[in-house]
């Protein structure tokens, strides 16, 4: 059941106890955000199904099409900042030429994944959380209930597969465009012919680069969905309610693309 | 048919049901009224566990509605039609597509019956005009007629209605009275009304029942009610300007 009760402390408790509870409402709440995670995903195959294709294409628009202009302006910005910053570098021991595999290996395992991932989780998720918060507090998923249409395979489920798609495509994206905007740079800037920048770049952009961002972005899709959806099923108390459920959703999101992408680097290098 | 078995509910630190035990007979309008923040929605919910009661069991049959879990709580939800005050419309789907949305979900009846079916709910509540439009588009009693058509439109043996008419204006407010009426009467639909709106309670219901202090203070028909020497009642009815035993209903002064 998605519907709940809110977590009250019994009466009389101590500030041990309430602390005790605390933690372990906090550890039951995690432990609940990830079981809504999975269920999103283990229900993947009901997409098959014509009526929940129509909503997993309207997600995938507003994930994919709707951040598209966003992203292509951090992007390209990112990728100039980017080769200029490292440009102005090597321009001292005149090996400027290079800038074409800095960015290029920096944008493919890092810059492009954690971009997108914070992008989507500003823009995406705090849209699901607003959405899906104002959906509990509406009654809107206490009614999906009682017409026993399953909240996760109805909502989540859609949302989970769109961000499971277009992360990774939007972190490809992201670098490629991030690459050009450093090539604009490398060639106006720094003089840095447009061929040797690219054939420079080109020879740094190895497959398990790709493999490594494209997996983060994956992952970031995954958390970002499950935070955002999580945090807006669980919303109460009206307005209020909503607007800390969507600020929870974004700074847990921010947060947790941070430190998972820490430890998916350190596991592949 | 429902049956309350000394249901206690704690929410912020106060029993909002306090030892609530009543049953609802198959076929009748049960209509609660009382004062807000007494535990009449609370009462509704915990008809179809949208609540669990802190002690207590409430009986659908001789089925514990408060334990199911899973697949059991599921086929006794599919026996409940359910309007939530505000009701609680999916903001992108249009009118006709919310009424048709428990229908595509949890049945298989090819698109044709269910278009007919969506048509005849829409026509009970006089909606057929705002079919194509967006709950946002319509009024917010245009929006609770509307959650009126999705909660009857799979034919349930049981309907809540939670303020089904409050906010409506006069004339509308007695059309959905009559709809509840309708669906009793015609259909044999089982029907639980929570209201503060006594005139529509004394005249649709078939028992009246008051909530105060976490339990009913008056169970009675509406004429037993409006007679009722119960303080809390006679100041309900009084503030309604609503005189002992003389109340309005269609066709006369009962």
């Amino acid at each position: 059941m998605i519907t709940r009760e809110p977590f009250e402390y019994p009466e009389n408790a101590s500030r041990l106890e309430c602390l005790v509870l605390a933690a372990r409402e906090s550890m039951a709440d995690t432990g609940r955000a990830v079981l809504l995670g999975v269920r999103a995903i283990r229900m993947l195959p009901d997409l098959r199904r014509p009526k929940a294709r129509a909503e997993f294409m309207r997600q995938m628009y507003i994930c994919g099409i709707e951040s598209l202009p966003v992203i292509t302006v951090v992007a390209l910005f990112t990728g100039m900042i980017l080769a200029f910053q490292t440009g102005i570098e090597l321009r001292r021991y005149n090996q400027e030429v290079y800038i074409g595999s800095a960015v290029m290996v920096s944008m493919l395992r890092e810059m492009a994944p954690f971009i997108t991932g914070l992008i989507l989780g500003a823009c995406v998720g705090s849209a699901m959380a607003a959405q899906l918060g104002t959906m509990t507090v509406n009654d809107e998923i206490a009614a999906l209930e009682i017409m026993s249409i399953d909240p996760v395979r109805f909502l989540v489920t859609p949302r989970m597969a769109a961000m499971m798609i277009m992360t990774p495509i939007l972190s490809f994206y992201t670098c490629m465009l991030g690459t050009l905007g450093g090539g604009v740079i490398g060639t106006t800037q720094l003089n840095v012919p447009w061929a040797q920048y690219m054939s420079n770049a080109m020879e740094f952009a190895r497959a398990k680069e790709l493999f490594v961002g494209l997996v983060k972005a994956l992952i970031y899709g995954i958390i970002i969905t499950t935070i955002s959806c999580n945090e807006g099923l669980t919303a109460t108390q009206g307005a209020v309610g909503v607007g800390q459920a969507t600020r929870r959703a974004v700074i847990i999101s921010f947060l947790l693309v941070l430190i998972v992408g820490y430890f998916v680097t350190r596991f592949f290098y | 048919m429902i049956r309350f078995e000394h249901i206690v509910k704690r929410l912020a630190g106060r029993n909002v049901l306090d030892d609530l035990s009543f049953e609802i007979r198959k076929g009748e309008v049960f209509v609660i009224v009382g004062p807000s923040g007494t535990g009449k929605s609370v009462t509704l919910k915990h008809m179809v566990q949208l609540l669990r009661p802190t002690s207590g069991t409430v009986w659908l049959g001789d089925e514990s509605v408060s334990d199911a879990d899973g697949r059991d709580l599921e086929r006794l939800r599919e026996r409940f039609g359910y309007l939530f005050q505000g009701g609680a419309m999916l903001g992108w789907l249009t009118v006709a597509e919310n009424v048709a949305l428990p229908l595509e979900e949890k049945t298989d009846l090819p698109e044709d019956e269910i278009a007919k079916r969506v048509h005849e709910a829409l026509e009970m509540v006089d909606l057929e005009d705002a079919a194509d439009q967006y709950p946002a588009e319509i009024s917010g009693g245009m929006q609770k007629r509307a959650g009126l058509a999705r909660a009857i439109v799979r034919r349930p043996e049981i309907v809540l209605y939670d303020e089904p008419t409050s906010g409506l204006d006069p004339v509308t407010a007695r059309t959905i009275d009559r709809l509840i009426q309708h669906l009793n009467r015609d259909l044999g639909v089982t029907s639980v009304v929570v209201t503060h709106d006594m005139q529509g309670a004394l005249s649709i219901g078939h028992r009246v029942a008051m909530l105060h202090g976490g339990r009913f203070v008056e169970v009675a028909t509406p004429k037993a009610f409006a007679a009722s020497a119960c303080p809390e009642v006679q100041q309900f009815l009084e503030a309604q300007y609503i005189t002992r035993g003389n109340f309005f209903v269609e066709g006369g002064t009962k």
